[in-house]
């Protein structure tokens, strides 16, 4: 392979990306107006989901076994049948869990939870005879949901056990909200922000669907072929200038949405590696794309057939996903920008590090697929009309 | 004998429906100048689309300095230079930009190629136009920057197809002007076009095709002379029966 000719054609490439006015719309302006008007539109979630999965690490010592008022705690829990409980026996396993996913809130049952609520049924008037104490609660802050609707579940059933009126202001135990990284409250936009980083990468298909088809209706790629340039280096030339488009939008859209005000509180190597991400979902937009040129037979029609492609991606796999049915979801683990938001969403939202199970299985999904569906691509470019 | 620069044995070729080639055997010397007659969808293009390793024939082999042009391909990339029917040039680039972009796939050392687009330019009168963009070009202007592309290399043997199609007879006579210097510096060009004032002005010997067979070879003075007619035109009528415009 010679370089001389991959860097030519990738910078033959990136100024067409600049200098035609479609394209340079396409590839940036589109998606960041786009993005702006879902995200107007989307903010407010709307998920049919209507359990929870609550994790629980159980503490507590009651002074007389038949007094165990956290499991009392835990079986009105199980019994709304809005929670589905899992019970952890330490709390790192527990927050690995919620960083990964598994669970969209923790809540931790302290030692001395039996003999608070016990305090309190003996003198439910003397609030000076209670003991007092606390409940930590750990959310997905990746969830919409997991965030608005936990905490007054989790209340309205620590009433119950007391015996206590919504409407009465004093308890001896107090529901206090912890994060993993730290309490704040979440903007319509840090949910959907993952999604948007996405969202971007998959309008390359149409791009590349165009791109190839016009350089064959115009003759290119066959005065291209003339020339004794190989495959190989035809192919990794696009791929690096899609690459390059990929990692310009990824940094346009974070720029747009920190400028909205989206801050997760992540380091460098988790932005490097979500970076990352997106350059590796490009892959399988260029091997989408160069399907679509396979399929199409003019430029036109090239734009119109990437639908075929964008449309499940963007409505199965990215910010718009979440405002789906649950068949949908499941539907969207099928295509490779599901993995990519999941995995986003993890680092950005839940605080999960790179190395966690959920975030390497993501990362195995979407190389695997990419690879895969780049190698279709390809392949079949290659078949019906040489490269 | 000067030595052979192309060599066609028994060239066959048959699409699903339709005969392109049926069997041509033909021998060019090298630093000839040779002409392929004929009207649309006689094989020309075939030929040549063979001859570059783009198509591969059904049957009949081919060389191009030697080499053959299915088992080595990459070979013969590296000595021909092909000037497309098609105006195939990047409208996004300017007339530089496409030239050193070929130029860069032919792997020329920067300076060489420098040199080498300055002349071209100079020669093909595209000069003032050479940082402009492409889509802001004339036809004719494209078919001359296509050209410059073919030959940016320096290539032993060039393809022309049709290269002044399209143009202004001053743009013509600059091609042929050149075409001519081409033939002096000993390089191979094979010439197709439809223009038999051009094909009797620059070519040593023309062949005409039709149907996918060809039907006559020789230079264009003995090709006159032998038919009893005054120039190409009649003698392509008089073989083929046919005018050489009807074709197009």
């Amino acid at each position: 392979m010679r370089p001389q000719r991959v860097f030519a054609l990738t910078k033959k490439e990136i100024k067409r990306n600049v200098r035609e006015p479609a394209v340079l719309f396409m590839i940036f302006l589109f998606p960041i107006i786009f993005v702006v008007a879902f995200g107007s539109s989307f903010g407010g979630g709307g998920n049919q989901s209507v359990t929870y999965q609550l994790g629980v690490v159980d503490w507590d010592q009651p002074q007389n076994p038949q007094q165990d008022m956290s499991q009392v705690f835990i079986t009105t829990l199980t019994n709304t049948k809005i929670v589905n409980v899992k019970t952890y026996l330490d709390n790192q396993t527990a927050q690995s869990d919620l960083s990964q996913g598994k669970v969209q809130a923790i809540i931790i049952i302290p030692s001395d939870f039996s003999t608070s609520i016990n305090s309190y049924q003996n003198s439910p008037t003397n609030s000076a005879a209670w003991v007092n104490t606390t409940l930590p609660l750990y959310l997905d802050r990746g969830s919409l949901i997991a965030t608005q609707a936990i905490p007054p579940i989790l209340q309205q059933v620590l009433n119950t056990l007391i015996n206590q009126n919504q409407q009465t202001p004093s308890s001896p135990i107090t529901l206090q909200t912890a994060s993993l990284i730290e309490v704040k409250q979440f903007s319509a936009l840090d949910f959907i922000a993952p999604g948007m980083f996405t969202f971007a990468s998959i309008f390359l298909i149409m791009i590349v669907g165009q791109s190839f088809t016009q350089d064959r209706e115009n003759g290119m790629m066959k005065r291209i072929r003339i020339t004794p340039t190989t495959p190989t280096e035809f192919i990794t030339s696009q791929v690096i200038s899609y690459m390059g488009v990929a990692l310009i939008q990824a940094a346009l859209v974070f720029v747009m949405v920190y400028a909205l005000g989206f801050r997760p509180n992540v380091g460098i190597p988790t932005y490097a590696f979500a970076f990352l991400l997106v350059l590796l979902f490009s892959l399988s937009n260029v091997g989408f794309g160069l399907i679509t040129a396979t399929i199409a037979k003019s430029s036109g029609a090239a734009t119109g057939l990437a639908f075929l492609f964008v449309i499940p991606q963007l409505f199965l796999g990215t910010f718009v996903g979440a405002s789906l049915s649950s068949a949908a979801q499941i539907a969207g683990q099928f295509v490779p920008s599901y993995y990519v938001t999941d995995a986003l969403t993890s680092l950005f939202l839940r605080g999960a590090a790179i190395t966690s199970q959920a975030i390497l299985i993501d990362l195995a999904a979407v190389s695997v697929s990419c690879a895969a569906i780049l190698a279709v691509g390809i392949a079949l470019y290659s078949k019906y009309f040489k490269i | 004998m000067k030595e052979s620069a192309i060599l066609m044995e028994n060239l066959v070729k048959k699409y699903e429906d339709a005969t392109a080639l049926d069997g041509i055997s033909l021998q060019i010397e090298k630093g000839e100048l040779f002409g392929l007659l004929g009207p649309n969808g006689a094989g020309k293009t075939t030929i040549i689309n063979i001859l570059c390793g783009l198509v591969k024939p059904t049957s009949g082999s081919a060389t191009v300095c030697g080499y053959d042009v299915q088992e080595q391909t990459n070979k013969v990339k590296d000595l021909i230079g092909v000037c497309l029917q098609e105006t195939a040039v990047y409208p996004y680039l300017t007339g530089t930009e496409n030239i050193d972009l070929f130029g860069n796939l032919y792997t020329m050392n920067k300076d060489t190629l420098k040199a080498r687009r300055d002349m071209l330019l100079q020669k093909m009168g595209l000069e003032e136009e050479a940082k402009r963009k492409v889509s802001k070009y004339s036809g004719g202007m494209k078919r001359r920057l296509s050209l410059i592309l073919a030959l940016i290399q320096d290539p032993n043997v060039a393809f022309l197809d049709e290269p002044t199609v399209a143009m202004d007879p001053q743009s013509r006579h600059a091609v042929w002007d050149f075409v001519k210097e081409l033939k002096k510096q000993d390089k191979t060009i094979i010439l197709t076009t439809h223009y038999m004032e051009e094909a009797e002005e620059l070519c040593d010997r023309v062949g005409i095709i039709d149907h996918g067979k060809l039907i006559a070879l020789g230079t264009p003075k003995d090709l006159v002379s032998e038919a009893g007619v005054k120039n190409l035109e009649e003698v392509f009528i008089k073989l083929t029966g046919r005018n050489m415009r009807e074709g197009l």
